[in-house]
Parts: structure tokens; C-alpha cells; sequence
């Protein structure tokens, strides 16, 4: 009983194509429109924590100046507040404190040769490496004793190293930053564009004491960055960071001269928001599917109307309130699951199509796929029970005589 | 013989806007098994709801009818509905088929209330098509089929479940003479076969046909005649 009434359905679709692909229009844009936007999401979200975390784990970033608490910098507080000293003092003397890069940078024109290029020079040690996750590509990273000799060595990023170089191998040339010459030592891997879509490749690191002295002349630093040991201990460190330096710089009752940035604060922040920004989107397209469902309603009360005499003549061969109940609710939830997996395939093929065309990146999840056709199935069902009662209910006597 | 149905004071009121319509007016009958009974009267007497209450499609006003025993006023809408899948065959004057089916799958549709497997369905609506000559147009739609044909479709899909009772109301109503005879054929085989055949006419030489004549007026039994043979 139960396949034969699907396959009823079925054929009753068919023998009305057009009518049928209308009524499921709604169920499709609205599962396709799910799937699209779920996956925009999702995409949206993967993207900004594989570059948060591809900045470093665990990592603690500081810098000069105070910030209000919603992040906007204050004018109050002085740019030079941080130093090497506290930056060792840092290392020294906090646990849980795994490495420390102190930083300086600026933007010069890099020449090689008949080329130039300009670009931030970065001064910072050896331990930035670790803590920002960056790997070497080719030739080696600058040693701690290069940065005690204020070594003229530079390591490029990828996108220096290949607008200066081309095709040629940088390692061992020399190039020009605000005339001073450099030898070139290694080449970064590349990173690619962050978050923000600025990109990451495009720098120059130095040794930090070289840049402070022979290039920027000056002896304060720009930022801090701090590597915890574990997830666990990271607030613990920001807490010990605060208070060692309000110690350090005398601060007494003064606000903060410097921020301490938590990166994986940020990336829970940035990640409810996107976590948000993927269930708006759902929603909304959810609001089509209800749509679809009442699209769904209308045409199986025209199909009921349509067919009392059918229902009469059934009712008359023996059928019960069941069998006609579920013949009905069959069909609504045949029009639900085949709109349901057509809107599958618009969903999935348009995420592609967004990320080929576009460029965007998106996820499409199982779970969304699930969800989305679960809810065609629910919506059938939903809104077909009210049709499929009211032609369950029909008086057989009544039925046989419409005409 | 053994009475299966039983009518007692039989009354069937219409509510029509203020007026009501006394469709039957205290109606007692009792039929035999394998009775051949014609119910006559003219246009509006009562013969249909009379019909579509001896074949549990319709409740009486008020009055008593027993089928088989059973008092039909206690059962609830989906037992009649089962009663009226095992015991009784309809036969209408317009027919009645699913236009989007097969003759066989409309003979067959009975034997899925019936809840009997694909299989058996589908060699019984294959015998009932061929009792009735329409082994050759098993696969026709009704639109691709006469009159005759069409009818002839409906009794099988009344006589499939092998039910005690056949009703048909006005079955040549809507055929040519000649067709009227073979359906009419069809009837009196069945007849012979032990079942019970009530049938509504306008046309005396089809009653003619029939054992016994009952004629209805105003909603009343006016005369009830049998004929010895
Ligand atoms: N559903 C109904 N609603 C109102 N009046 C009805 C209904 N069915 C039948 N009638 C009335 O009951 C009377 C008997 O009808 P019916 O049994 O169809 O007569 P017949 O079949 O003998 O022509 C008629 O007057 C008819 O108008
Ligand atoms: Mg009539």
C-alpha cells in the first residue's frame, strides 16, 4: 500500500509536469538557496580561522599606545613605550612564555639591480619565525648572533623575492634598502593574503638590532609578539604580560601605555560572527523554503478539489480515511523530497559555481545538505496534512456527485 | 433461503436551504441471497438512495438496517468503508473509472484496500477482465474504450473481490441497446454463479429481466412483484 501510493504520487506528477515543477519551485530555490548560503557561511568562516591560526598559536601580540576596549587607538599614551628590555624581561621572567619576537618595521623601496620595489621592512630575531609561523623556503634564517653583530643579512618574502628576482636565485645576491646593501639569505615560504586580505608575503625581515640602528634609528620597538606555551595558559600570560610591564613602565594609577592583543580571543570573536553571519543567511533562505511549503498547501487543495470524484469513487471501492490520508501525504511529501533533492543539486552546483566564479570560498557541509532536505520532507509533510485530511474526510456520497 | 438484507422502516431526509426532502420514507425490504432484483420508479422517486444505503456509502435518517447480521447504524466510517470493499460490488451509470489508469489497474484498485499482494492482484483483475470479454483491452484506458466497454470494465472491478452483493445503478442508462443486452448477459451469469444482483432501471424490458420488481415512488415501496418461473 504504502509503494504503490508513492508510486501513485509519482505517476501524478508526471501526468502534470509543468504544474508539478512549479508547485516544487519554491522547495527547490529555497533547499538550493540554504545549501548556497550555508556553504558562503561556512566558507567564509574556514577562511578567516585558517589565517588566524596560520598567524600562530597561542600567540600574544603588544603593542605601544593604550586602546579602548572597543579597539579604537587613543590618542593618550606614548608610541615608544616598548623595548627590547621588555621584551627579555618578558621572556625572563613570565612563565608559560614559550618564545618572544620583538618587531620593528617601515615601509623603503628595495633595489636590486634596475629593479626596485617597495615594501615593509621588518626587524625582529629568530624566534618570529616560530611564533608567527613562517617556514624558510630557501637558504637560512638570520642567526642570533647576526643580531648581535647588527648583520647587513635579509630574508625575503616570496612576493619580494620574486618581483626583485624573477626567476634568478636571490641567496647570496645583494640588494639595496635605503641604499644600505644587504646579502640575501633565504627566501620565506609563501602565506598568501590574510584575513584582511593584505598580503603576507610582501616583506623583508632584518635583524632587529640592524634595523634599530642602521636603518630606522630608533630604539624602541613596534611590537611585541608572545608565544604561551599552551591554549590553557594564555590568559593567564596576557594577565602577567599587563602587570610586568605596568611595573616596568611605572605606571601607578597612569591607563595602560601599550594593548596586549589575544589572537585566540579575536578568533572567537571572528568566528561568532561569522557563525552569525551563517545563520542569517539561513534563515533567510529557510523563509523561502516556507514559502515553497505553502506553494506546496495551495496546489494540493486544487488537487483535492480536482479529484473529489476520484475520492468519491475510491471511498465507494472500499478506501478508508487512512488509505486517502496517506495518498495525499504521500504526494505533498513527493513534491517536498524531489523539489528537495533538485534544490540539492542547484545548492551544491551554484556554491561551486560561486567559488569558481567569484573566487569566494565556500563549504559545503553534509550536515547543511541534511538539514535542508530534512526540512523539505517536514515542510511536505506539514503542509500537506491539511489537504490531505480535508479530501480524507469527504463524504463519499458527496464526492460521487461533484462534478 | 438466507436473508443478508434486512431493511426495517427505512427513512432518508435531505436538508435543501429551509425545505427538507424526505428522499425515503419508511422503506422495509428484505432480499435473499442470490435474489435478481430490479428497483424501478421515476426520476427523483428514491431508487439511488436507496441503493447507496444498502450499499453502506450512505446512513439512513433513522430505521434499522442489517446486513449480514450486523446492524449497520453501530459501524464506524472506516468498517463501512471495509464492508464495503468485501461485500459489495457498485456498478454506476456513468462508470466511475480513473481516467489516468488501465482498465487493469482500475479492477485492480479494490484489492489494494484489500491489502492483497501485487501478484494475486494482479492475476484477479486479469480473470474478472476476462469474465467479462476484455481479455484483449486489459491495457486500454477508458478514454480508448466504448461505452459497453467501459461498463463492462466496472463490473469487473465490482465482481473482483467476489463480493455477495452487486448493486448497479442505471448500468445501460448510458448505452446503446446492444450493450445493454451484454451487460445484462453479464448480470444474469452472475446471477447464476449464487450472488445477489439488486439493479436500479428506468426501462421495463431490462426489469423484465429481473425475478423480482420492486417499484418505488415518493420515496415509499409501491409494488413489490415476483415472478415464478
Ligand atoms: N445529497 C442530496 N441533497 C439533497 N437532496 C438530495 C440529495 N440526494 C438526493 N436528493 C433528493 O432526494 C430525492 C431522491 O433522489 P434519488 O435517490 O437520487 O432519486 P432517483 O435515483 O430515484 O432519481 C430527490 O428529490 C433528490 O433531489
Ligand atoms: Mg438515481
Amino acid at each position: 500500500m504504502f509503494w504503490e501510493s508513492i508510486i501513485i504520487a509519482l505517476e501524478g506528477l508526471k501526468a502534470n509536469k509543468l504544474r508539478s515543477v512549479l508547485t516544487m519551485l519554491g522547495i527547490i530555490i529555497g533547499v538550493g538557496a540554504v545549501i548556497a548560503m550555508v556553504s558562503i557561511g561556512m566558507g567564509v568562516r574556514q577562511k578567516v580561522q585558517t589565517s588566524i591560526a596560520g598567524l600562530g598559536s597561542n600567540l600574544l601580540i603588544i603593542t605601544p599606545g593604550a586602546t579602548s576596549p572597543t579597539g579604537v587607538r587613543l590618542a593618550a599614551g606614548s608610541n615608544n613605550s616598548l623595548t627590547v628590555q621588555d621584551a627579555q624581561a618578558i621572556a625572563r621572567e613570565i612563565p608559560g612564555v614559550s618564545l618572544v619576537a620583538p618587531f620593528v618595521s617601515r615601509q623603503y623601496q628595495v633595489i636590486y639591480g634596475n629593479k626596485n620595489w617597495t615594501t615593509s621592512i621588518q626587524g625582529t630575531t629568530p624566534e618570529f619565525l616560530t611564533v608567527r609561523n613562517f617556514t624558510v623556503d630557501s637558504g637560512t634564517f638570520f642567526s642570533g648572533q647576526d643580531n648581535d653583530t647588527r648583520a647587513r643579512v635579509a630574508v625575503l618574502g616570496r612576493t619580494v623575492a620574486d618581483n626583485l628576482f624573477g626567476d634568478i636565485s636571490p641567496i647570496g645576491q645583494t640588494i639595496r634598502i635605503n641604499k644600505a646593501p644587504f646579502r640575501v639569505i633565504g627566501v620565506l615560504g609563501a602565506k598568501g593574503q590574510s584575513a584582511g586580505g593584505a598580503d603576507q608575503d610582501d616583506m623583508v625581515l632584518i635583524p632587529l638590532t640592524t634595523a634599530q640602528e642602521r636603518v630606522l634609528g630608533i630604539t624602541f620597538l613596534h611590537s611585541i609578539s608572545v608565544q604561551a606555551v599552551s591554549a590553557d595558559v594564555i590568559n593567564q600570560v596576557q594577565d602577567e604580560i599587563v602587570e610586568l610591564l605596568r611595573s616596568r613602565h611605572r605606571l601607578g594609577a597612569k591607563p595602560d601605555d601599550f594593548t596586549v592583543r589575544n589572537l585566540a580571543a579575536i578568533l572567537a570573536t571572528a568566528e561568532e560572527t561569522t557563525r552569525t553571519i551563517t545563520l542569517l543567511l539561513g534563515n533567510i533562505a529557510a523563509i523561502s523554503l516556507v514559502v515553497g511549503g505553502i506553494g506546496i498547501m495551495n496546489i494540493m487543495l486544487v488537487s483535492v478539489t480536482e479529484r473529489t470524484r476520484e475520492i468519491g469513487i475510491r471511498k465507494a471501492l472500499g478506501a478508508t480515511y487512512y488509505n486517502i490520508l496517506l495518498q495525499f501525504l504521500i504526494e505533498a511529501v513527493v513534491i517536498g523530497v524531489t523539489g528537495g533533492l533538485i534544490g540539492i543539486g542547484l545548492g551544491v552546483g551554484s556554491s561551486y559555481a560561486i567559488s569558481g566564479i567569484a573566487g569566494w570560498n565556500t563549504v559545503v557541509s553534509f550536515s547543511s545538505i541534511l538539514l535542508a532536505f530534512g526540512f523539505s520532507v517536514m515542510v511536505g509533510l506539514f503542509f500537506g496534512l491539511y489537504p490531505a485530511r480535508k479530501a480524507a474526510l469527504l463524504d463519499p456520497i458527496e464526492a460521487l456527485r461533484y462534478e | 433461503m438466507r436473508t443478508s438484507i434486512i431493511l426495517e422502516n427505512i427513512t432518508k431526509l435531505y436538508q435543501m436551504g429551509d425545505s427538507e426532502v424526505r428522499a425515503l420514507d419508511g422503506v422495509s425490504l428484505t432480499i435473499s441471497d442470490g435474489e435478481f432484483t430490479a428497483i424501478m420508479g421515476p426520476s427523483g422517486s428514491g431508487k439511488t438512495t436507496l441503493m447507496n444505503i444498502i450499499g453502506c456509502l450512505d446512513r439512513p435518517t433513522s430505521g434499522s438496517y442489517r446486513l449480514d447480521g450486523q446492524e449497520v447504524a453501530a459501524l464506524t466510517d472506516d468498517q463501512l468503508a471495509v464492508t464495503r470493499n468485501r461485500k459489495i460490488g457498485f456498478v454506476f451509470q456513468n462508470f466511475n473509472l480513473l481516467a489516468r489508469m488501465t482498465a487493469h489497474h482500475n479492477v485492480a484498485l479494490p484489492l489494494i484496500y484489500t491489502g492483497i499482494d501485487k501478484k494475486t492482484r494482479h492475476d484477479k483483475a486479469s480473470r474478472a477482465l476476462a469474465m467479462v470479454g476484455l481479455a484483449n483491452r486489459m491495457f486500454h484506458r477508458p478514454n480508448e474504450l466504448s461505452g459497453g466497454q467501459r461498463q463492462r470494465v466496472a463490473i469487473a472491478r465490482a465482481l473482483v473481490n467476489e463480493p455477495t452483493i452487486i448493486l448497479a445503478d442505471e448500468p445501460t442508462g448510458n448505452l446503446d441497446s446492444r450493450s445493454g443486452e451484454e451487460i445484462m448477459n453479464i448480470f444474469h451469469a452472475l446471477n447464476r454463479q449464487g450472488r445477489t444482483i439488486i439493479l436500479v432501471t428506468h426501462e421495463p424490458d431490462i426489469a423484465a429481466c429481473a425475478r423480482r420488481i420492486i417499484t418505488v415512488r415518493d420515496g415509499k415501496i409501491v409494488s413489490d412483484e415476483r415472478k415464478e418461473r
